[in-house]
């Protein structure tokens, strides 16, 4: 790698409407590195990005592409410029195929007629580039994630891009699926293309990244050679305080067994299952993406028929055929989505909160705007939701503070069994933190947790007991003081069935 | 294996219309063997010509993840204009081009509006649908044109050999429509659109102009059909076309088209429109009321889109 820099921001500003989003972002990066953008939701990487890539335009400063300036206006331009973004949310086509998604807007032909036979050729050959194989004929509503994330690389080395940038490219990603994207992202980085990497997983940062910077609140806080430091060092310059411990001290103690299931089964992901939880635990259900952790508990709370299995709360069978007869019996369930499956994103933060049961906002029978203000309160107070009001639209917080709403939606129940899917996804190293203390808060009262998770860190964190699933069966079951990586990782690629073979 | 799975699951989507169809087709035969006479089969064909070349446009506008409910006025509009353009001594070409900008101008300014003023187009093809009708009303104060050169019955009621006019007119459209959709880069850009419209921003398709080229493109079309069906009443009927948005939209749906956007096929259309005509007219050699025809249209229209979630959900 030689020493000139591929890209260089020079007292970058930007205001939204009084508030300073950019303050003075000066930083480069060499050619030929993946550098980490860290900070926490809101410090200005997005924003900064957006600039880089053109969606937004800078009030002030200066954007240098190999020592020259350069202006940039639009996405027509950063693209011209040999940038591309690949976001965190996707943004293909589901119906069209992967090679009309490669070419969009810019699809081979002679005289405005699509040349097809030659957008296949095309879309096969950047595939190859990045050593991937598809049928690009394939619809991309039929690929898994990280195969449209795969499309979306050679799309953007289809354009010829000089810089890239990854969005938490493995925010939805199983491990062995993120180890491919690293051996693509290695290959390009071997082709000299530079790479800008937004992550919130330090592994992943040290496993992958040459070089860093840090943001917080708008502006540069700290950067350099990604060798000269630690993942602690980086997490207290990006959260700006010292940091005792990551994972709060679960001391609880568990109590009888609150609930049973017996060889659940749906007929499709999930294949005679059966597990216990006990009161006051924290249950983890590790496995890789797609494994059927999320299937087993959505059968178990009646989100999803089930073929065959039975369900004991406190000893007694229940037949759950619905989510509402599975609140009735004590159980929550916060999804793995909070956008399409936990919230309703126009509604007010207290709508959402009383949703599910509006009953205990009543007063005399009728619902009551003082109460349920109270009640709402009394939430935002204690699992630290930041809203200016309880009426402020979900839409307008931070990830890590929806999900704060979504889990209020579901204390507000007042559940004895809380089913958590990958309630950290997504959001930035302080909400995590927060999240964390309120489950082990909860575990502490007497609630019990079953908590999924695809992060072995936090299940190794906080679980009292983990389940390791393998598609769609329980592969292992591991007690606190047996928790390892390794271990989890054993029992998530199958386990004795694997070591068989 | 995932790839045997979807092409299955593909075929089996295709094969829900195309079953309807063959259901009506040998049920009606084994029932009334006159159906299968050719006189009636171009008959049919005949018949939903005018609700099929209005389906272009409209599985464009579908497909795009939008709606057009002003088509029907649209074509009442340019049934008008062509009549009375006609009547007052201007030359065939002329009226029917002055028809089709009509349908044209609607179109663009249906567009316009929804893309610039940012109104769900649900509401400005509805207001739509009211000018334009209100338009045809003033224009003719409510009285139908008539006295019409006796050249401008060719479109709607000729034949060239044994093919109807209409036929011909439809099939040519339909074969312009599939280019577009197949081979165009703008007909690939509406599946783009309706799909992910932030996605196609972002690949840098200008959404706004291809939205209302799409609606534009709609007009014409309604336009077109509301010439032929001028010319098969021979004279500007104010209340033409009354209800043809509805039976558009009804031969999309049942084609296959999403009404949520970025999924649709051209011949599909041409396939629920035909399906709907085989209804009508299986019904009347069955002698069945025509009350009852309405009926079994709906319920075939909420089948064919209950066959397809069925394939979607798997």
């Amino acid at each position: 790698m030689d020493n000139t820099n591929m890209l260089e921001f020079r007292d970058i500003n930007k205001f939204f409407t009084g508030v300073k989003a950019l303050q003075n972002i000066s930083f480069s990066i060499p050619k030929g590195h993946v550098h980490a953008l860290l900070g926490e939701n809101g410090a200005g990487k997005s924003t900064l990005m957006k600039i880089l890539s053109g969606a937004y335009s800078k009030d002030s400063g200066e954007i240098l592409i190999e020592g020259q300036s350069v202006d940039i206006r639009n996405t027509t331009d950063s693209e011209n410029l040999g940038v591309a973004i690949i976001y965190q949310e996707l943004n293909l086509i589901p119906e069209l195929t992967i090679a009309e998604n490669i070419f969009l807007d810019r699809q081979p032909g002679k005289s405005g007629f699509i040349d097809w036979k030659q957008m296949r050729t095309d879309a096969g050959e950047a595939l190859k580039q990045i050593d991937i194989e598809l049928d690009v004929k394939r619809k991309i509503s039929s690929l898994s994630v990280a195969q449209q994330q795969m499309v979306e690389i050679a799309k953007a080395i289809s354009l010829k891009s000089r810089i890239l940038i990854l969005d938490e490219p493995t925010s939805a990603l199983t491990e062995s699926e993120t180890e491919k994207l690293f051996s693509v992202i290695r290959r390009l980085r071997s082709q000299g293309i530079t790479m800008i990497y937004i992550s919130h997983r330090m592994e992943e940062i040290f496993e992958i990244c040459d070089s860093y910077t840090v943001m917080r609140d708008g502006t540069y806080v700290t950067g350099g050679s990604i060798r000269d430091v630690t993942a602690n060092m980086i997490i207290e310059s990006m959260v700006g305080r010292s940091l005792s411990q990551v994972f709060p001290e679960t001391k609880h103690e568990t109590g009888e067994e609150v609930l049973r299931v017996e060889h659940m089964d749906n007929g499709k992901e999930v294949k005679d299952v059966s597990f216990t939880l006990k009161k006051g635990e924290i249950l983890g259900f590790a496995g890789l993406v797609g494994a059927g952790r999320t299937e087993t508990l959505k059968a178990v709370f009646g989100a999803d028929k089930k073929a065959s299995g039975k369900v004991y709360v406190n000893g007694r069978e229940c037949r759950i055929h619905s989510p509402r007869e599975a609140i009735r019996y004590g159980i929550g369930f916060l999804p793995e989505n909070r956008k399409e499956e936990g919230l309703v994103t126009d509604l007010s933060v207290m709508d959402n909160i009383v949703m599910a049961k509006m009953e205990n906002a009543f007063e005399k029978g009728r619902f009551s705007m003082k109460k349920a203000k109270q009640l709402c309160a009394s939430y935002i107070k204690s699992l630290l939701i930041k809203t200016p009001s309880e009426r402020q639209k979900v839409k307008f917080l931070s990830g890590g503070n929806q999900q704060k709403v979504v889990l209020a939606k579901w204390l507000n129940c007042d559940p004895e069994i809380i089913v958590l899917d990958e309630p950290t996804r997504g959001i930035d190293v302080n909400a995590k933190f927060e999240i964390y203390q309120i489950i082990v808060n909860l575990a502490a009262q007497g609630k019990s947790i079953v908590f999924i998770s695809s992060e072995m860190p936090e299940i190794i964190g906080l679980c009292d007991r983990v389940y390791v699933m393998y598609e769609g069966k329980i592969t292992g079951e591991l007690l606190k003081d047996e928790l390892t990586q390794k271990k989890i990782m054993y029992y998530a690629t199958g386990g004795e069935e694997n070591g068989k073979k | 294996m995932e790839k045997n799975k979807m092409l299955k699951s593909k075929n089996w989507n295709d094969m829900a219309i195309l079953g309807i169809f063959a259901i009506l087709v040998v049920g009606l035969t084994i029932l009334k063997p006159v159906f299968l006479a050719p006189d009636n089969l171009i008959n049919v064909i005949r018949q939903v010509s005018i609700t099929a070349i209005i389906g272009i446009g409209m599985t464009f506008v579908l497909i795009s993840g939008e709606i057009d409910l002003s088509v029907g006025s649209i074509a009442a509009l340019s049934g008008i204009i062509v009549t009375m353009s006609l009547r007052d001594g201007l030359p065939m070409a002329a009226a029917i081009v002055m028809a089709m900008g009509a349908g044209a101008l609607c179109g663009l300014a249906n567009g316009s509006i929804h893309v610039y003023a940012r109104i769900p187009s649900f509401i400005v093809t509805m207001g739509m649908l009211n000018i334009a009708r209100g338009l045809v009303l003033v224009i003719t104060n409510s009285y139908p044109v008539t006295g019409l050169p006796d050249s401008f019955k060719v479109i709607g009621r000729g034949y060239v050999g044994f093919l109807p006019v209409p036929v011909i007119i439809m099939l040519i459209c339909y074969v312009l429509g599939y280019v577009v959709l197949k081979y165009i880069k703008f007909g690939r850009s509406i599946f783009a659109i309706g799909g992910n419209i932030e996605a196609a921003r972002l690949s840098g398709i200008s959404v706004n102009r291809n939205k209302i080229l799409i609606y534009v493109l709609c007009g014409v079309t309604a336009a077109i059909g509301g010439i032929v069906l001028a010319s098969r009443m021979f004279s500007g009927q104010p209340s033409a076309g009354d209800g043809l948005e509805l039976n558009a939209i009804a031969a999309c749906v049942i084609g296959g088209t999403s009404t949520t956007g970025g999924k649709g096929r051209i011949w599909g259309t041409f396939l629920g429109a035909l399906i709907m005509g085989i209804i009508t007219n299986g019904m009347n050699l069955l002698n069945i009321s025509t009350n009852w025809q309405l009926i079994v249209q709906g319920a075939i229209i909420i089948i064919a889109v209950g066959l397809d979630r069925i394939k979607n959900t798997d």
